[in-house]
């Protein structure tokens, strides 16, 4: 069964990717944790993104293209990366969304992928 | 003023909730096996105290109070479905109840709740949040919280264990005393399950359940008083308060972990080790050893070589031993290796560790490969499974530990 874990960072974890007292930590949590993931074998697909400011967000209203600066919705916590698994089970996928870094700075949204018609 | 008053009177609501709930679901339910009948008599109960109590002031015998509204309540419910099997039940019950003059209150009924809750046909990793439950009145989104699965799946699985202690008729009855020895087991297996946090003399355990804590050791206590002559249910006792004394000194400030070596022990709690090792003793005189006097005692041994300054790893390895007969779980073997490395014989651990099958994703397993491969002189190999052990941990503190190569202090060479 595949799942997609999307991660999900409030201000004050995304802050720690810059701040020189903790990238340190920061991104080896997010390494060891994605090394673990691929070493366990359940990975499919997935990355870590750059952080918010860098998306452009794009739309079509009646024929017109509105292009902007920025993420699609501007909440609190904001998408961080995501990872495709495949595991029996949901709990299995909690137990790795419990793993992530971002759980305990921000949210890890747990949600089964549709399989492709006729699959 | 009013609304300082009704606080005081949800807390004395609450609080004969938490003390009773165990107690009015084992008498209500005792004769029915109709566990999710007596919860919903209960929750009217519940409901009406929180009504009643601050208008009329709280009742001198609160329980008695609840028992009788909920016995009420489920009396009620009875009548509105008379054909069904399970309101028969309820009258029944009822009846005899008032024409049994033998009636004692509440005696052992709780105990009789928590050996149905952990029957053989009770799937097994259902027992534990059953007992938290149907004794704790704990609501199932915080079980599964704390068993890490989905609200949904805990809430089913709940249900069905309760639909298959009243078709299967599990008995609600003190076993036979033979018997009592492997059905106390399958109760305080439950109840460690509850505590969760197996080992943590071990820099990275997984303390996923930790939330638990105080209500596995509540339940423990309440077995012992129940049992007071099964020495296991001692063990259990010693074994989780001498972790439990270590609580403060376990963590930092700013939330890191402190491994065992490091700890300062004037942060332990006096109080618990001594009941600790009073349980330890009080069993020990039973002479009926087993796994969780065992592990208590590995405990006992732990605090007393941090306190001493003295190295016991012998000793320790030797109750490691003990331990693996009693059981051979994944955790104990990896706990035994360690401890084997500790006294020195650093490539046998090694191949025992590797040994243990269908540990790649225990974290653990991945933390005790670390220490046990820096003890080895193997400092490369040691960092990678360090990685490893900090990927698969959930806690921030132990993950920096782990990469802050936290398992390479406190060698004795």
């Amino acid at each position: 069964m595949q799942y997609m874990l999307q991660f999900r960072e409030n201000p004050e974890e995304q802050a720690k990717r810059t701040d020189p007292s903790q990238a340190g930590a920061y991104w080896g949590g997010w390494q060891a944790y994605i090394g673990a993931l691929s070493q366990s074998g359940v990975m499919t697909g997935g990355n870590v993104l750059r952080p918010p400011e860098t998306a452009t967000t794009l739309r079509v209203e009646n024929g017109m293209r509105h292009v902007v600066d920025g993420p699609f919705a501007d909440t609190k916590e904001q998408l961080a990366g995501f990872v495709i698994l495949d595991v029996p089970d949901l709990n299995a996928a909690l137990d790795w969304a419990a793993r992530a870094p971002c759980a305990t700075g921000g949210s890890v949204e747990v949600r089964p992928v549709l399989p492709p018609p006729g699959a | 003023m009013m609304d300082a008053a009704r606080r005081d009177t949800a807390a004395q609501a609450t609080l004969a909730a938490r003390e009773s709930y165990g107690k009015l679901i084992a008498i209500l339910a005792g004769r029915t096996r109709d566990v999710a009948g007596a919860e919903d008599a209960l929750a009217d109960a519940f409901a009406a105290a929180l009504a009643q109590w601050p208008r009329d002031g709280v009742p001198s015998n609160p329980v008695g109070w609840l028992l009788t509204v909920a016995r009420r309540s489920a009396g009620h419910a009875a009548a509105r479905r008379q054909t069904a099997d399970r309101s028969v039940a309820m009258v029944q019950m009822l009846e005899d109840e008032r024409n049994d003059p033998a009636w004692d209150g509440f005696g052992d009924h709780r105990l009789k709740l928590m050996f149905a809750c952990t029957h053989p046909a009770i799937a097994e990793d259902t027992q534990a949040p059953l007992m938290l439950q149907t004794v704790l009145g704990l609501d199932a989104a915080r079980i599964a919280a704390s068993f890490l699965v989905a609200p949904a799946s805990m809430g089913q699985r709940l249900v069905r264990a309760k639909r298959r202690i009243r078709d299967a008729g599990i008995a609600f009855a003190i076993p036979e005393a033979e018997d009592i020895p492997g059905r106390l087991s399958a109760v305080l297996s439950a109840i460690y399950a509850a505590y969760g946090a197996a080992w943590d003399d071990v820099a990275g355990a997984d303390p996923r359940l930790a939330g638990l804590a105080d209500e596995a050791i509540w339940l423990a206590r309440l077995t012992v008083q129940l049992a007071p002559d099964q020495p296991e249910a001692l063990g259990l006792v010693s074994l989780m308060l001498h972790c439990e004394a270590r609580r403060a000194a376990r963590r930092g400030p700013d939330g890191a972990f402190i491994p065992l070596r490091d700890q300062d022990p004037a942060l332990w709690s006096r109080e618990m080790m001594a009941e600790a090792e009073a349980a330890l003793r009080a069993a020990a005189h039973m002479a009926r050893p087993g796994r969780f006097q065992t592990e208590a005692a590995i405990q006992s041994l732990h605090a007393q070589s941090r306190m001493t300054g003295k190295r016991l790893n012998a000793p320790l390895l030797q109750l490691y031993n003990v331990l693996a007969r009693f059981a051979p779980t994944t955790g104990v073997l990896v706990a035994r290796a360690v401890a084997l490395a500790e006294e020195g014989e650093t490539d046998d651990a090694l191949s025992q560790l590797d040994g243990i099958t269908g540990a790649g994703t225990y974290q653990p397993w991945w933390a005790a490969r670390a220490r046990i491969l820096w003890l080895c002189g193997q400092e490369a190999a040691a960092r990678e499974a360090a990685s490893r052990a900090a990927g698969l941990s959930s806690d921030p503190g132990i993950r920096r530990f782990l990469l802050a190569e936290g398992y390479r202090d406190g060698s004795g060479r």
